[in-house]
C-alpha cells in the first residue's frame, strides 16, 4: 500500500507502461509478440480473479464461467445478430457482471464461505459448460467460428502488435482498478471482509453487498477477457470457454504472484509463462508445464503464502511491542 | 413409447450399479472430511491414477483387475499416507483454504503427469467376462457392473467394520469428534490424520479395480468423478457414511435417468445442479446434521 | 437512547437469554455484569444485530431496530466491540481503524486523519504502521476500541474490554473510556472485572442464567444477596453476612 503514492512510484509505473508500448515497435517476430500477448492476457485475467479472490478473499475455482460468458456473448452477437465486435464488449461485460450477481447473490445469501464457495463456483462453471455443450445457440460442441475479416473496425488485426496494444490497454485498466482498490473505501471494505467478516459487519460494512459487488466487478472484467479471446483466436467452444483449466490458471497466476496485491497477477503470469516456455524449449510434451505449475502452487502455499511478490517487497520494520508507548513509529506516512 | 417400464427399470438398475461405485469413491472423501475436516480436491485425480495403475497391471503383467484389488488397496494406502505426511500436511499449515489449494495442486500434477505418461487417449480393457449378461427382472446387466456394485457394498461394509470395531477405528472416531481431547489422552493425532487420509485413498484403489472393467480411463476421468463425489458427500451430509452410500445410489440413478430423458450431453447437468441446490438450500445434507 | 424489551434467545433447548429488558439513557455509562455463561454476550449480539432474538424488541433512539443487520445498526450510530478480539490481522493498525472511519467518511485522506486521531486517543499512536497481528492482548483491546470509535458512534457497546489486562492497563483504559463518555458518547459495557465496573459505571444490570436478577447503582447491586449468590455460589451471601468482619 505504501509507496505507490510517491512520485518515484508513479515514475516506475509510467516507465513500465511506456516501455511496454514500445514493444510492438521493436519486437517484430510474431511468436515473441504472441507470448507477450499471452503474458498480459493471463495477467489481466489473473487480476480479474484477484479482485474477488485476492482482495475480497472469495477464492473461486470457477472463474471460467465469466470468461466463457463474455466469449459467447461476443461470438453470438457477432455471428448470429451481425453486431460489430466492438459493440459486443459492453454486453459481454454486463453479462459477466450479471452472472457474478447471480452466483454471488445465491452463494453469499446462503452464507457459503471458503471451500464451499470455491466448490460451488466450480459447479456453476460446470453447469455453464454442459449448457454450452448442449444448446443450439452456442452450437453445442462444434463451437463458434468467427469469420475472418481483418480491420480495426472488426476488432481483428493482421498485425499482432495491435492486439498487443489492446491487451495492454485492458491490463492497464485492470491495473488501475486494483490500484484504486488499494486507495479507496470500497477496497478497504473488501479487504476487511477478507480478513474478518464479523468485525467488518460490526464496523458498518455491508459484507453481503461488498462481496457481491466484488464478484460482479471481477466477473465483468473476466468476461471482457473472454471477448478478447474470441477476437484473438476467432473461435470458441465449451471446454475453452468454461474449462476447469481456465479457472485454475486464473487462480494460479494470482496466487503465485501474490493475491490481493496490484502487481501480483503480472508477476505470477510472467513466472508461469517463463516456466511453460522454458520447459517447452527442453521438452515438447503435453502436461509438463502444468505439472510444474502444480508444484509451484504447492510450494507457494507452503513456503511463500504472500506470493512471489513478497520476495521483492520491503517488509515494514516491526517494532517490538512492549506497550510502553515509546515513540517508535516508522514508515512513509507523515 | 420409448419410456416404457423395462427401459426405465434397466436404466434405474444401471444407475444403481454405477451408484455403488460412486458411493465407494465418496466414502473415502467423506471419511477424510469427517476426520480431518478438509476437502480433498485431489480425490478424483487419485482415482484416475489408481485406474491407470490397474490398467498397467493388466497390460504389462496380465493381472486381472479383480485379482489386483488387494495390491491396489495396499498401494493406494501407501500413496495416501506418503502424500499426506509429505505434502498435504506440511504444506497447508492446517488451514482449510490452504488444504484446498494444496490438494488442487496435487490434482493438477497428477492429471498432467498422467497426460505426459499415457497421453490423452481414452483406454478401455477387455476381459473374457466383459460382456456377460445377468438378468435382473426385465433388465439385462453386464456382469462387471453387478460385480462392481456388490464389491463396492462389500468394501463399504469392511470400511464400516474397520471404523466401528477396531482400535484404529476407535482412535479415528476419537480424533474426528474431539481432536484436542484425543491429543490429551495420548493419541498421535497427526498420524491418525495421515492414516485416515490413507484409508480414504485406499478406497480409491478398490474402486479403480471394480470400475475399470465397466468404464474407461483417461487423464481427465478424475474431473468426472470429483464433482460427482463432492455432490454425493454434500447430499449425504459431510462426514456421514450412510449418507455417502445412499447419496451415491441416488446420484447414480439420477445420472442414468437424466441421460435417458435429457440426452447424454445435457444429462450430466443434473449432478452439478443437485450439488448447487444442496449447498444453497440444505448444506447439512439430506440426512440432517453432519456426524 | 437504547431500549431492549423482553429479549429472549434459545439455542436448541438451552435458553441463553430469557425475557431481558434493559435501558441505556443517553450520556451515561451503563454496565451489564454476570458470571461466565450468563448470556451477556448473547444479549449484546441481539442488541447489535448479530443474532436475531426469538422474542422481544430492540429500540435505538426511538427506532425499532429488531433484527436489523449489524452494518445498518452501525450506520444509525451503535457499534460493538468483540470480547474475543477480531483484528484484521494482516492490516496495519492504521488500516484497521480506517475501516471503522470509512463508516461515515468516503474520502481516504479524511478517514486516515480521523483514524490517526482516534488511535492516538486510545494509546495506539506509536503503532499505526504495525501489523495488527503483532499487537499484545492489551494492544488488541485498544484496537477494538479505536476501530469502534472511528465509526463515530452515539452508543458504544464494549464487550469485556478489560478482560486479560493487568491493573495498570485497566486503569489506563478506564481513563480512556471516561474520556469517550465525556466527549458525548453513551456507553454500554459488559464486564467481568467487578472493580472496574464499580468505578466506571453509573448503572448496572446483573444477568445470571440468562435472566436479569438485579439492577441499580453498582454499589447497591454489589451488596444484593442474589448477586453475591450468583457470583460466589449458593449460600455465599449468608456466609458473608455471618463473617461480616471486613467490607
Amino acid at each position: 500500500m505504501i509507496g505507490w503514492t510517491t512520485p518515484r512510484g508513479w515514475a516506475h509505473i509510467g516507465a513500465g507502461f511506456a516501455f511496454a508500448l514500445l514493444i510492438p515497435a521493436f519486437v517484430t517476430q510474431n511468436f515473441l509478440l504472441h507470448i507477450a500477448i499471452l503474458v498480459l492476457f493471463s495477467a489481466y485475467l489473473g487480476q480479474a480473479w484477484n479482485i474477488a479472490g485476492g482482495y475480497a478473499g472469495q477464492r473461486s475455482f470457477g472463474h471460467a464461467v465469466f470468461v466463457g460468458t463474455g466469449a459467447y456473448v461476443t461470438a453470438i452477437l457477432q455471428t448470429r445478430f451481425g453486431w460489430n465486435p466492438w459493440l459486443t464488449l459492453p454486453p459481454a461485460i454486463i453479462g459477466g457482471a450479471a452472472v457474478g450477481w447471480l452466483i454471488g447473490f445465491l452463494s453469499f445469501r446462503a452464507g457459503l464461505r471458503g471451500s464451499y464457495f470455491a466448490l460451488i463456483t466450480l459447479a456453476f462453471s460446470e453447469v455453464a459448460r454442459i449448457l454450452a455443450n448442449s444448446l443450439e445457440i452456442t452450437r453445442g460442441g462444434l463451437g463458434i467460428l468467427v469469420p475472418l475479416s481483418p480491420g480495426f473496425a472488426n476488432f481483428q488485426f493482421a498485425n499482432k502488435g495491435n492486439f498487443f496494444i489492446v491487451v495492454l490497454a485492458m491490463f492497464a485498466v485492470a491495473f488501475g482498478i486494483a490500484w484504486w482498490l488499494e486507495k479507496s473505501r470500497f477496497g478497504a471494505r473488501l479487504v476487511a471482509v477478507r480478513e474478518n467478516e464479523d468485525a467488518a459487519a460490526a464496523l458498518g460494512v455491508d459484507t453481503f453487498k461488498a462481496k457481491l459487488h466484488a464478484l460482479m466487478l471481477s466477473g465483468g472484467m473476466a468476461a471482457l477477457g473472454g471477448s478478447f479471446y474470441v477476437q484473438y483466436y476467432l473461435y470458441v467452444e465449451p471446454p475453452i470457454a468454461y474449462g476447469v483449466e481456465r479457472s485454475v490458471e486464473m487462480l494460479l497466476v494470482s496466487m503465485i504472484g501474490g493475491s490481493g496485491t496490484v502487481l501480483g497477477p503480472l508477476v505470477g503470469s510472467i513466472a508461469l509463462h517463463l516456466i511453460s516456455d522454458t520447459t517447452r524449449h527442453f521438452l515438447e510434451a503435453p502436461g509438463v508445464a502444468l505439472i510444474l505449475y502444480g508444484i509451484v502452487l504447492i510450494l507457494i502455499v507452503g513456503f511463500l503464502p504472500d506470493g512471489l511478490i513478497s520476495l521483492f517487497r520491503r517488509r515494514p520494520t516491526v517494532v517490538p511491542d512492549t506497550d510502553s508507548g515509546a515513540p517508535a513509529r516508522r514508515g512513509a506516512h507523515a | 413409447m420409448i419410456y416404457d417400464f423395462p427401459i426405465i427399470f434397466s436404466s434405474v438398475m444401471n444407475g444403481l450399479m454405477l451408484g455403488g461405485i460412486y458411493a465407494l469413491v465418496a466414502l473415502g472423501l467423506t471419511l477424510i472430511y469427517g476426520v480431518l475436516h478438509i476437502i480433498n480436491f485431489a480425490h478424483g485425480s487419485l482415482l484416475m491414477i489408481a485406474m491407470f495403475a490397474v490398467w498397467l497391471l493388466l497390460e504389462t503383467l496380465g493381472i486381472d483387475p479383480y485379482v489386483a484389488l488387494p495390491l491396489m488397496v495396499a498401494g493406494m494406502f501407501g500413496l495416501g499416507y506418503v502424500l499426506y505426511k509429505g505434502v498435504v500436511g506440511p504444506m497447508s499449515h492446517g488451514e482449510d483454504a490452504n488444504i484446498l489449494l494444496v490438494t488442487l495442486g496435487v490434482a493438477v500434477i497428477l492429471d498432467n503427469l498422467a497426460l505426459y505418461l499415457f497421453t490423452g487417449d481414452t483406454r478401455i480393457i477387455e476381459r473374457p467376462y466383459s460382456f456377460e449378461m445377468v438378468e435382473i427382472g426385465p433388465a439385462l446387466i453386464t456382469l462387471p457392473k453387478l460385480i462392481s456394485f456388490l464389491g463396492s457394498l462389500a468394501v463399504c461394509l469392511v470400511l464400516w467394520l474397520l471404523i466401528d470395531r477396531t482400535d484404529l477405528g476407535k482412535a479415528i472416531r476419537a480424533v474426528a469428534k474431539e481432536r484436542q481431547g484425543a491429543r490429551l489422552v495420548g493419541i498421535d493425532v497427526e498420524n491418525i490424520f495421515a492414516l485416515t487420509y490413507a484409508i480414504g485413498v485406499a478406497c480409491l484403489g478398490a474402486a479403480a479395480c471394480l470400475l475399470l472393467p465397466t468404464f474407461y480411463v483417461s487423464p481427465q476421468v478424475g474431473n468426472v468423478f470429483v464433482i460427482i463425489a463432492f455432490t454425493i458427500v454434500v447430499l449425504g451430509g459431510m462426514g456421514s457414511f450412510l449418507g455417502a452410500l445412499v447419496g451415491g445410489l441416488i446420484i447414480g440413478v439420477t445420472e442414468a435417468l437424466g441421460g435417458l430423458f435429457l440426452g447424454e450431453a445435457l444429462g450430466q447437468i443434473g449432478i452439478s445442479l443437485i450439488f448447487i441446490l444442496i449447498l444453497l438450500f440444505r448444506p447439512t445434507g439430506l440426512f440432517g446434521g453432519a456426524k | 437512547m437504547l431500549e431492549a424489551q423482553s429479549l429472549t434467545k434459545a439455542f436448541g433447548g438451552l435458553v441463553a437469554v430469557r425475557d431481558a429488558s434493559i435501558k441505556v439513557p443517553e450520556g451515561r455509562i451503563v454496565s451489564l455484569i454476570g458470571p461466565n455463561g450468563a448470556g451477556k454476550t448473547t444479549l449484546f449480539a441481539m442488541v447489535a444485530g448479530f443474532l436475531r432474538p426469538d422474542r422481544g424488541t430492540v429500540t435505538f433512539q426511538g427506532q425499532d431496530i429488531t433484527g436489523w443487520q449489524p452494518h445498518r445498526i452501525c450506520a444509525l450510530g451503535m457499534v460493538r466491540t468483540f470480547q474475543i478480539t477480531q483484528p484484521f490481522a494482516n492490516l496495519t493498525v492504521l488500516e484497521n481503524v480506517m475501516v471503522g472511519a470509512y463508516a461515515r467518511i468516503a474520502n481516504r485522506l479524511e478517514a486516515a486523519e480521523l483514524a490517526r486521531k482516534v488511535a492516538t486517543r486510545v494509546g495506539l499512536g506509536a503503532r499505526l504502521d504495525q501489523p495488527a497481528q503483532g499487537l499484545t492482548v492489551a494492544g488488541r483491546k485498544r484496537l477494538e476500541l479505536a476501530r469502534a470509535l472511528a465509526t463515530q458512534p452515539k452508543l458504544l457497546l464494549l464487550d469485556e474490554v478489560m478482560a486479560g489486562l493487568n491493573p495498570t492497563e485497566i486503569t489506563e483504559i478506564v481513563q480512556v473510556i471516561r474520556g469517550i463518555r465525556d466527549s458525548g458518547v453513551t456507553i454500554f459495557l459488559i464486564e467481568h472485572v467487578m472493580q472496574a465496573v464499580m468505578s466506571l459505571s453509573e448503572y448496572t444490570y446483573v444477568l445470571n442464567n440468562g435472566a436479569l436478577i438485579a439492577e441499580g447503582e453498582p454499589k447497591a447491586v454489589a451488596s444484593d444477596p442474589h448477586v453475591i449468590e450468583a457470583y460466589l455460589g449458593h449460600g455465599a451471601a449468608e456466609r458473608i453476612k455471618k463473617g461480616n468482619a471486613h467490607a
